[in-house]
């Protein structure tokens, strides 16, 4: 008896008899004064809301600005260690923004990877590649030793020890006369093949380089 | 159908208290001062009936053998209360500049300000409160079986508060900017960026950025301070209604009281 019932109500209005009805009218009033006004609610919140996400999260999508930073002179690097220079991050927020790279020389007895041929300095990134804190060089271990969890990294910034998921990460290096300067910052695997830079706590060997995509904006 | 009895209600409040017009005596001003506060009650309740929702929340029947555990639930909402206020005179004085500001308003806070470091302790060791007692809390619901039919939502809204408890404490380390402050929130960004495929975005999302920058102060400022105070106090809302339409459960080791008289019919 279902449909006896949806006989009974016809599509149209004037079959309904309402006041104001025409000839194939369908759509009531009632319904069109409801859609209207919550589409207005809908078109109203949304004119709103988009534009304050899309404020929040343009961030993620922001291009990475590419500064090249003179760290010194080429002469005041060596082969055997390394030397920490403090490098700015960010600008405009004082300390908060600097970070330090440990550079030295490139020493072809020991740097035999092929990615590292073209280069004349090796610039070491601070940043452990577990959770971000600042290892030091300790030159009598010959290891970069992180203060937070124990990651231990030997002379090429290979993990030895410790909780890191890949080597620290690297800078560019171009020579300028006599100048040496830095350049954006560059992850690397276990094999120290080259990535756009990640964050901390992101493995790059295996499936790692495919659950941690690089970032939208890195332009390397 | 039939309805339910109405919420007894305290003695006191049995008899309608007389009408300003009906007071006998003297018709001395001090007379009808005593009659004040009712009278402004009457006129708030006549024009909005929230006597009746007091009623309902305050007067609720409880279980019998309800005990001291079920106070962890208020103990929470008062150090909620507590950071919300002790907070808002915070905000008063504090400045989310990265550049050396942020570190020097809550050292001018704790130094100089009359009550400045009592207030600020309140805030930083209240948070820890709240957190414990929340985990006390919680505890108690699920030792209790107080999680099961019909409170299974209600348990559900206090696992989003703790989330979101979690990140107001992660949020608000920042704020001091210290040394502690500055590295904890990268460890601890650096934690959320290890999550797969979302991570890398969620960690540039909370930095607003790919490094720690200029914004990301201002941002978890912005979270601790008006997003997060609303989404708990809202929720808090929320948990409280349902507490007071579900009722509360009867301790585990409570047993059924059965009248003896009756057992024959109740089988």
């Amino acid at each position: 008896m279902a449909d006896s019932r949806a006989q009974y109500r016809s599509k149209y209005t004037l079959d309904r008899g309402m006041p104001g009805a025409f000839e194939g009218e369908t759509v009531t009033r009632r319904h069109a004064i409801n859609a209207t006004a919550q589409g207005a609610g809908i078109v109203a919140t949304a004119a709103f809301l988009l534009p304050a996400l899309g404020f929040a999260l343009a961030p993620v999508f922001k291009e990475t600005e590419h500064r090249w930073e003179v760290v010194g002179t080429t002469s005041q690097f060596n082969e055997v260690t390394y030397l920490p220079v403090t490098i700015t991050i960010e600008p405009n927020i004082g300390e908060a923004g600097k970070s330090t790279a440990y550079i030295r020389k490139r020493n072809p007895a020991i740097d035999t990877d092929i990615y590292d041929r073209h280069t004349q300095f090796i610039a070491i990134s601070s940043r452990c590649a577990h959770l971000g804190c600042p290892v030091r060089w300790v030159e009598a271990a010959e290891r970069f030793i992180c203060p937070c969890h124990g990651g231990v990294y030997d002379l090429l910034g290979r993990r030895v020890s410790g909780p890191p998921p890949r080597p620290l990460d690297r800078f560019f290096t171009r020579v300028n006369g006599n100048l040496l300067e830095l350049g954006p910052r560059f992850s690397v695997n276990s094999q120290l093949r080259r990535f756009s830079p990640r964050n901390p706590g992101e493995p790059l060997d295996g499936i790692g380089q495919y659950l941690y995509p690089a970032r939208p904006g890195a332009m390397i | 159908m039939p309805k339910l009895p109405t919420p007894p209600v305290p003695g006191p409040l049995k008899e309608p208290p007389p009408r300003p017009d009906e007071i006998e005596g003297t018709g001395h001003p001090v007379e009808h001062a005593k009659h004040g506060g009712v009278s402004i009650v009457d006129w708030v309740d006549e024009r909005t009936s929230l006597s009746g929702a007091a009623r309902w929340m305050m007067f609720r029947k409880v279980p019998k053998g309800t005990n001291w555990f079920y106070t962890f639930g208020s103990a929470t909402m008062f150090a909620f209360l507590s950071q919300a206020v002790t907070g808002v005179f915070l905000a008063m004085y504090y400045r989310p500049d990265p550049a050396g500001g942020a570190y020097e308003s809550i050292r001018y806070v704790t130094n100089d300000v009359f009550l400045g470091q009592f207030v600020r302790g309140m805030h930083k060791w209240g948070s820890s409160v709240m957190v414990i007692l929340v985990f006390i809390h919680m505890g108690r619901t699920f030792f209790f079986g107080a999680y099961k039919y019909p409170r299974e939502l209600n348990w559900v809204i206090g696992v989003v508060l703790l989330i979101l408890t979690m990140v107001m404490s992660f949020t608000g380390y920042l704020l001091p900017f210290d040394q502690r402050a500055y590295w904890a929130t990268i460890v601890g960004v650096n934690i959320n960026a290890t999550g797969p495929l979302i991570g890398p975005y969620l960690s540039d999302f909370l930095l607003g950025g790919a490094e720690f920058n200029a914004t990301t102060l201002s941002r978890f400022y912005a979270i601790h301070m008006l997003i997060l105070p609303g989404a708990i106090a809202a929720l808090i809302g929320a948990h409280l209604y349902l507490v007071a339409k579900l009722g509360t459960t009867a301790p585990p080791w409570q047993k059924a009281d059965i009248k003896e008289d009756l057992r024959e019919t109740q089988v």
